[in-house]
């Protein structure tokens, strides 16, 4: 089973978000910023990971972004994904039709040791949250798509997948190949471990030149939210605020 | 014309879709609405009393339970009959799910949880929630119809009066359209209620302690007819399951009333609750950054308030 895991790099900011002069952009030249992947993101490679254990076959992990987007593809490959492609930009934002079809790309390329099996990405994007590349993806392909993932076994090349609807969960089979994207909780990503590093820096990844079409989806500015500056109302010190908050609960009429 | 996509889940329809129709009467008096299946005739009436014109009810038989892209199908045959100049959801996983499929079947743009819409065709301008909302951006989407879910709980649903008359039409369905389904549920009729349906949340976190911490939130839940919820950190240590959790990368809620037991409030939980109506924090720490979103708070241990809460909420029913 061949498996690609599509993931972005993002930013990680140990405090509050500062934007760019312009607006255009998060600024990421901060002392507390860095890097980092969604944490469905992380969530999709461990269960590529897990699936090639149990199966055999491959794992690629597939990324568009600047020359630095490397840092989270040897990330990756670190915990057990085999190789990577980077689809190279020059840092500018690409849409999720740009993105999708340059994915689609690469995966119709396949490995070198066959054609893709499954594509495995995160329900949404960790900074954008477009919702669609995985489902554009699909049907570029011609293959099923199931989206927001939270529990995900193969058996003879039919996924199960399980999806939250309200306090139940959904049940979901498709034929593989296909396209799964999962949310954070379908399984505990594992930690890198030295060895696992050291052989990170071995593997391949492929460099390829992005070229960004015209946005159809197009960014004009950014804009950080005013934090509502609230002071929460103290109704007490320890037990003493329960009876105020009883007297809270009545007045918007919980009970 | 805008063409709303309402979601119901075998026909209890989901009410953020009653804020996609606020939200589209707002840029046009004539909303259509598309309810895929025929148990989905239980929300005509409720669709009607917030302004809608007509309600197409899509049925056959792939129909009965939700399939992604035979609604997107369903969508795209009355985008090609009738003409809108916009579809809108509500940006729940199954509204963005559908209007991904229709975007991806009629190669147009799609935006995503979007708080305010301004249709100009070809260029439509948006803006829309980054970040679980703690960036704001201003787009353009450059197409003749707008496709673009409006985020769950930026309005609020009003009453508006609406034919709500039905038209049903049967799709036409290639087997890749239903061959994604629901083919089974697991946990049915679960004690309790949704998290993202109940108006009250009880939400424990790290200073919960571990898993037995959370029985007292369990009771207080049940005594306030609501749910259980939890941070990440909590789902991350096996005290509580997944599905629980509340973030931008959990469940998104905004019930009237979340109470936030030991959660310091980091940035992805607050994306996923900040918008409830009333917040009340039980935290030691009274700096800590969920004091800055509450509206009310008791600064003290969760291990000996909490079964007092309990107790006192209990003798106030009685």
């Amino acid at each position: 089973m061949h498996i690609a895991v599509c993931v972005k790099r993002i930013p990680l900011s140990g405090g509050r978000w500062v934007l760019t002069a312009d607006s255009s952009e998060i600024d990421t030249s901060g002392p507390s910023m860095g890097f980092t992947l969604s944490p469905h993101e992380e969530c999709a490679a461990e269960a590529a990971v897990q699936l090639v254990e149990q199966n055999g076959g491959s794992s690629t992990v597939l990324t568009i972004g600047t020359s630095d987007s490397e840092e989270q593809v040897r990330s990756l490959l670190a915990v057990g994904i085999d190789r990577g492609v980077l689809i190279e930009t020059d840092g500018q934002e690409w849409d999720p039709q740009a993105t999708s079809s340059a994915l689609v790309a690469q995966l119709r390329a396949g490995t070198p040791e066959g054609a893709y099996d499954l594509v495995i990405c995160g329900t949404e994007a960790g900074d954008t949250a477009d919702y669609q590349v995985p489902v554009r993806i699909a049907h570029a392909l011609g293959w099923p798509v199931v989206t927001n993932v939270k529990g995900l076994t193969i058996t003879d090349g039919v996924a199960r997948c399980e999806r939250a609807v309200g306090s139940a969960r959904e049940v979901y089979e498709v034929t593989l190949p296909a396209v799964i994207s999962v949310k954070d909780g379908v399984n505990i990503p594992r930690y890198p471990s030295v060895p696992g590093r050291i052989k990170a820096r071995k593997k391949p990844v492929d460099v390829v030149a992005g070229e960004r079409p015209a946005p159809r989806l197009e960014k004009v500015r950014l804009e950080l939210v005013a934090e509502e500056q609230r002071s929460a109302e103290v109704l007490g010190e320890g037990v003493a605020g329960v009876a105020p908050l009883v007297e809270v609960f009545k007045k918007i009429g919980v009970i | 014309m805008i063409l709303v996509i309402a979601d119901h889940d075998r026909g209890v329809l989901d009410t953020t879709s009653l804020q996609a129709v606020t939200a589209a009467k707002a840029l046009d008096p004539q909303v259509d609405v598309l309810v895929v299946g025929d148990a989905g005739r239980a929300a005509v009436a409720d669709l009607a009393a917030h302004g809608a014109s007509t309600v197409h009810l899509a049925v056959g038989d792939a129909l009965s339970d939700y399939a992604p892209q035979a609604s997107a199908r369903a969508a795209v045959e009355l985008v090609q009959r009738l003409s809108p100049a916009a579809v809108l959801a509500t940006g729940t996983p199954r509204g963005n799910e559908v209007l991904a499929h229709v975007a991806a079947i009629l190669d147009v743009p799609f935006a995503a949880e979007c708080v305010e819409l301004s249709l100009s065709a070809p260029d439509h301008s948006i803006v829309r929630n980054r970040w679980g909302g703690s960036i704001l951006e201003d787009a353009v989407v450059h197409s003749d119809l707008l496709v673009a879910s409006f985020t769950a709980h930026a309005v609020r649903a009003e009453p508006a009066e609406g034919a709500g008359t039905v038209e049903e039409f049967t799709p036409a369905l290639s087997p890749a359209d239903t061959a994604v389904r629901v083919v089974d549920r697991a946990g049915e009729g679960a004690a309790g209620v949704g998290l993202a349906e109940a108006r009250v949340i009880v939400s424990g976190g790290r200073g919960v302690g571990g898993p037995e911490g959370f029985e007292p939130i369990d009771e207080l839940a049940e005594l306030l007819d609501g749910a259980v919820g939890c941070s990440r950190v909590v789902t991350s240590n096996g005290w509580r399951p997944h599905n629980e959790q509340v973030g931008q990368t959990g469940t998104k809620v905004a019930p009237d009333l979340y109470i936030a037991c030991g959660i310091s409030g980091a940035t992805q939980h607050i994306a996923g609750m900040r918008t409830s109506k009333t917040i009340v924090a039980i935290n030691t720490d009274k700096d800590a950054p969920i004091m800055g979103y509450a509206h009310y708070a008791i600064v003290g241990d969760v291990n000996t308030i909490l079964p007092a809460l309990v107790a006192a909420t209990r003798a106030a029913k009685e």
